[in-house]
This record gives C-alpha cells, structure tokens and sequence, in this order.
C-alpha cells in the first residue's frame, strides 16, 4: 500500500514539474481578474492571449506557453500571483490586466527585472519612470483627450456631463485630460458628478443634475457595472442623451441579465472593433466566437496583439527559450527585450503599433457604437 | 424645486427599500435578542432566486416574488434552527459571532453558485414613467417623473407596515411575540411556545428580506451579485438602530430618513461624503437619544 501511494506521490510530482516547465517554449504570465465584478476584462485578456499564443506556435519559430492567474483586479493579490507566476518559469508577462493591480506588480517587477507588456492596465502611473513596462493600450490621459476631440470633432454636442469615480485613478485620469481638452476646443462642461467605489449603484442624483443642466452627452470615464446601472436608471427617468465611454465600458454587452437594449446608441473610444472588415479582425473574431463564444472585446484584442507584440520583439531581440528558461533568465530577457521595443512597429488588430522608451504605445483611436446589441464601426 | 422633489421621491424609494430591510432587523432583535447579521445577506439570496425564475425559468415576476419569499422564509428558519438555536443559552457574544460566520457562509455559497460576476436584474414591472410636473427654463426642460417602479416600491413598504402592526397587535402569535420579547422565561413560564416564536419571526424577518431584496434590485440601488446585501444591510442596520431598535414604526422612519438624508445629502453636500454623512447623523442621535428615535427606555430592575 505504501509503495503504490509513493509511486502515485511521484508521478505526480513529475506530472506538476513538467506542466509547470516546457523546456522548448518561453511563458508568459497573465494575471488579471478571471472572477469578480471585473472579470470580463480578465477572461477577455486571457482568451485573447490564448488564441495568439496557439497562433504563434503553428508558425513554427519561436514557442509560447502561457500560464495565468487569478488576481480579481487585487494589487495584493496580483504580486503574489506574479511571484507564483515567476516560480512557474514565466519569463516575462503580458499582464497585469487592471490599472491599479498593474502599478504594484510594476513596482516589483522593476526590482526583479521581469518585462511587462500590458494589454490594458491604462494608467500612465503604471509605466512612469520604469524602463521595463510597455503599454498596449492607450493611456488614461490620452483617452480622455482623444474623446473630447472626438466629440467636437464629430459634432455630437455642445454641453456635456460628466459622471465619473474619483476612487479610481483610471476614472480621474481621464477626466482630467478630458477637462483640459474641452475647454481648450470650447466644449462646454454643464455638469460634473462624482462617486465612489463603494457607493457606485445609485446614481439618481448624479444623472438628475445632468439632466437638469441640459446636457446633451454624457461622458462616463467608468468600468462598465456602474455605465450599466446608469444607462438602466437614465432609462427609468426617461433621459436619454448620448452616453459616450471609454475602453471601460467594454463589456457592457456581456453582462448577464442586462438589457442591451439599453445601450443603444451609446459611443465607445476604442481601438478595436469586432466587426472591421480586414482579414485578421475577422480571423480572430471568427476563432474566439468558435472556442469561447460571444464576441471578442477590446481587452481580448489588446491581448492579441500583445502577444504578437512579444514575439515580434523576441525574434528581434533574439529571446530564445534557452536564455528563457535558464536560472533568473527572466532578467536577461527583460534587458533584451527593454533594448528592442522602440525600434519595432507591430501591423495588429488594434491598429499599427509603436512605442516609445517610455512604455505608451502610438497607434489611432476609433469609435464604435452599439447598435443591436454589437459594436458597429461609427463614421 | 422640480429637482428637490426629484431627490426626495429617489431619497423616499431608496428609504423604503431600508426600512423593510431594518423591519426585519428588528423584529429579530426585539424578539431573540440578537442582531442577525446575515439578514443582509438573506436579501442577496432573495434576489438571485428571484433573478433565477425570472431569468432562467422565464416567468412571471409575480411568481418570481413568491418563489424568492418562500425560498427565503425556508432559508430564515433553516439559519435559526441550525446556527442559532443551539446557542439560545450561549453568551450574545458567541451568537453575534456565529450570525457573521452565516453571512460570510451565504456570500461565499452565492458565489459558488452563481459565480461572482455581477448580473442585471430585470425590471419586474413594465410601464412608463408618470410625468407629474414638467417645466421649461432657459431652454431645459425639467420634468418631475414618478417611475412604475418608485411606486411599487414605497406602496409595497406601507402595506408591510401595516400589516405587520396588524400582526403584532391583533393576533395571537404577535402577542406572543410581545411576550418573549419582554421577558423570555415568563413568556415560557406562561406556556407560550418561545421557540416556536423565535422560528415565525425569523420566518417573517426572511420573508421580508426577499422582498426588500427584490426591490432593491428592482430599482436598481444594486447589480446582482454575492456582495450585493452587504452595505444596504449595515445601512439597515443603522436605520434600524436609528429609529431605535426593537421598534416597528422606528425601524420605518428611520429608513425613510436615512434614505432622505443619503439623497439630500449626495445631491447638496457630495456625493462622495454620502456616506459618511449618513453616520454622522447617526452618532449626533445616539448621542443626544441613546436609544434611537423611537426607542423605549429600559429601566433595569434591581
């Protein structure tokens, strides 16, 4: 009996040791929220990521494997699940999803030396003085700067409100540059409400003094629980102004139980749009709906092209999964990788991609707009 | 003007929706003699049953209602006979303990269940919004609108209010109940069945919370998720303490209020120090009436 429970111990330690460590591929961590009320950003990275990394590896150069962890958006939670992620052999991450989470695994990893390629964690605090974290996403500030443009751009309205969460440094940030650009366009701000992280369900009062000062748009710089509440509550006291979002917003459509009714019409900063027309949005579209149903978001987009974007700068930098895999290998890659950034452009399904020694990636926002229950390229 | 009574009738809805919440509060307190810290999460459960025959079932809210207060009347007296009947001669201490863990139980069954992404109830009634005042002024219009569901909610606390006042008073059970809530051993003494009153009461404290659950989500103060309970329950609580606890028409006014003040407060002071100047109020009370706004004195007998 003793025998047979050791030999059963064994094999299982073989088992964990080799599915903790492919020799022959390089890992990439993923941590983000996989659960929570957050979790469409995280499944959307993850799945995204996914599909990529199978891409890549049918190319036949350069193999991936990618492990990931739970971190429900928690920046205590992320660093462990970094340092988990590190014990696993991951050699340079594509994460950490969310903003907050992201800046205390930054921290750490720029101690450690460990390369980041954030798909989405957009706060500009995330890359600020570290060399060795670069954004796939837009920042904070240049969302909000883009979508003031975009609305006077664009005509959509002269006086707008604004309803955001001044708990979250994602929500201000934008606000901010948003504030900045529309007073130097001449867009004029009739109201501004804020809320907090823990009272952001109710939002009558917010919504009434928008109304009541006529605003024709309302500009929400929020993640997309609170956006759902106030698009049912603004349907409840029949207001119905244009309700613009930003990259937080996404995943709106997914909710469980929601209306999408009700986001009918609301506009959407984006860099990705699920129904473009050229060959790799739709390959990728057609794929993801295939393995994981429902339609991709940005997060999962972002994903992708970050992992496109890591193997573009792995083969210029030459990475291999030998210097990956070796003792601490993860420093070395990262002074690899921090070197050949700025000198790559990636062709993705985000845009057309390149960065800058500081870690903010260049590429052209667009807008969507939901219309029946989907994202639609607007203009 | 339009827009202050806007803030008030949102302020009046969110406050009924506290004070069925705070009913249930205190009826158990008043009769057992603990504060049933799971009743928030009790209202949590409520809404998901009802989310679940409404959304997965497909059918009627009004079955939806009934399923969710049956579940839930189930669920109260399963929670008393289990975790706190045992511990009737225990120390409070040991009990309030024991009403944390159930909380913490519930979510975490919640979350195993339904997982913890947050859901969007569905609108239990249809109907548009009545347009009781309306207003142009340089060039916007104001309108003051009375939604089917702001009716429903402040109707449906009124009626509970009367009837449980009914139930008190006139019934046998409701004097029972004012007997073991005055002296437990003399009501037991007197051959009234003491726990078979503690179980009806948290049967109907339950019930309670399956309604207030569903309005909450109803009208829409809250996505649908485990956690959901957690703060319109503290802030029950404290309207309970509030109007003074162990009080029926204390636990109603203090939630109206405290709903009124939370509104008033997020419109004309911030929105973000709501809160906080909710419990302030709180303190300013206890201070100046240590037993709420409609509590009894209790004179200790020697």
């Amino acid at each position: 009996m003793k025998k047979i429970f050791a030999m059963v111990l064994s094999l299982m330690l073989a088992m964990g040791a080799m599915s903790a460590f492919a020799e022959d591929a390089i890992t990439i961590g993923i941590s983000g929220p996989l659960t929570g009320p957050y979790a469409m950003y995280g499944l959307g990275v993850v799945h995204g990521a996914e599909i990529a990394v199978e891409e890549v590896n049918a190319l036949g150069g350069i193999q991936f494997a990618l492990t990931y962890e739970d971190d429900e958006g928690d920046p205590e939670k992320a660093v462990n699940a970094f340092n988990k992620m590190l014990d696993d052999g991951a050699a340079m991450m594509a994460g950490t999803v969310t903003s907050g989470a992201c800046a205390a695994v930054a921290a750490e990893a720029y101690d450690m030396r460990v390369f980041m390629l954030t798909p989405s964690a957009s706060s500009p605090t995330v890359t600020e003085d570290r060399d060795n974290v670069f954004q796939v996403c837009f920042t904070d500030p240049g969302q909000g700067a883009a979508s003031a443009d975009y609305i006077v751009q664009n005509n959509l309205a002269k006086k707008v409100a604004v309803i955001y969460n001044n708990g979250l440094d994602y929500s201000t940030g934008i606000y901010q540059t948003f504030e900045e650009k529309a007073n130097e366009l001449g867009l004029e701000i009739v109201s501004v409400t804020t809320f907090s992280s823990d009272n952001n369900a109710d939002f009558s009062v917010q919504l009434t003094k928008a109304k009541d000062s006529g605003a024709e748009l309302v500009f929400l710089p929020i993640y997309y629980t609170p956006a759902s509440m106030i698009l049912k509550q603004a349907d409840a006291m029949n207001y119905d102004p244009i309700f613009f979002g930003v990259d937080g917003m996404d995943g709106i459509l997914s909710i469980e139980g929601f209306d999408t009714s009700l986001a009918e019409g609301v506009y959407l900063l984006t860099a990705f749009s699920a129904d473009a027309q050229d060959e790799k949005t739709q390959n990728f579209v057609k794929k993801y709906e295939e393995r994981f149903g429902g339609t991709p978001n940005q997060f999962a987009a972002d994903a992708y092209d970050a992992i496109y974007a890591l193997y573009e700068a792995c083969n210029e930098a030459e990475v291999t999964a030998e210097i990956a895999n070796q003792r601490r290998g993860f420093a070395d890659v990262c002074e690899m990788l921090i070197e050949v950034m700025p000198t790559i452009t990636v062709e993705g399904i985000t845009g057309t991609m390149s960065w800058e020694a500081t870690g903010e990636v260049t590429k052209t926002p667009t807008a969507v707009i939901i219309h029946e229950g989907a994202y639609v390229g607007a203009k | 003007m339009i827009t202050f009574l806007t803030y008030l009738i949102n302020g009046l809805n969110i406050g009924s929706v506290y004070a069925v919440i705070a009913l249930g509060y205190t009826m158990v307190y008043g009769v057992a003699k603990m504060l049933n810290f799971a009743h928030g999460d009790v209202i949590m459960v409520g809404a998901f049953l009802a989310y679940c025959v409404c959304a997965y079932l497909g059918l009627h809210p009004i079955i939806a209602v009934l399923g969710a207060v049956i579940g839930c009347t189930i669920l109260g007296i399963l929670i008393e006979r289990l975790a706190y009947k045992p511990l009737r001669q225990a120390t409070s201490l040991a009990v309030l303990i024991t009403a944390i863990g159930m909380s913490y139980f519930l979510q975490n069954m919640a979350q195993l269940i339904w997982g913890s992404d947050t859901k969007s109830f569905p609108s239990i009634i249809q109907g548009d919004a009545i347009v009781l005042f309306k207003t142009v002024q340089d060039g916007v219009t104001k309108t003051l609108t009375l939604s089917p569901i702001n009716i429903l909610t402040m109707a449906s606390c009124f009626i509970i209010m009367i009837a449980l006042t009914l139930f008190i008073n006139k019934t046998k059970m409701g004097k029972a109940m004012r007997c073991v809530s005055e002296d437990k051993g003399a009501a037991e003494l007197m051959g009234i069945n003491v726990n078979l009153t503690i179980s009806v009461t948290f049967a109907i404290g339950s019930a309670l919370a399956a309604v207030a659950g569903i309005l909450l989500c109803a009208s829409n103060y809250a996505p649908l998720s485990p956690t959901t309970g957690s703060l319109p329950g503290i802030k029950a609580f404290t309207a309970a303490v509030f109007g003074g606890i162990g009080s029926i028409p204390g636990a109603m006014l203090g939630g109206i209020l405290l709903g009124l003040i939370e509104n008033l407060g997020k419109a004309y002071v911030s929105s973000e120090l709501a809160d906080a100047f909710v419990f302030g109020i709180l303190i300013v009370v206890l201070l100046v009436k240590p037993t709420g706004l409609l509590g009894k004195k209790i004179h200790e007998k020697v």
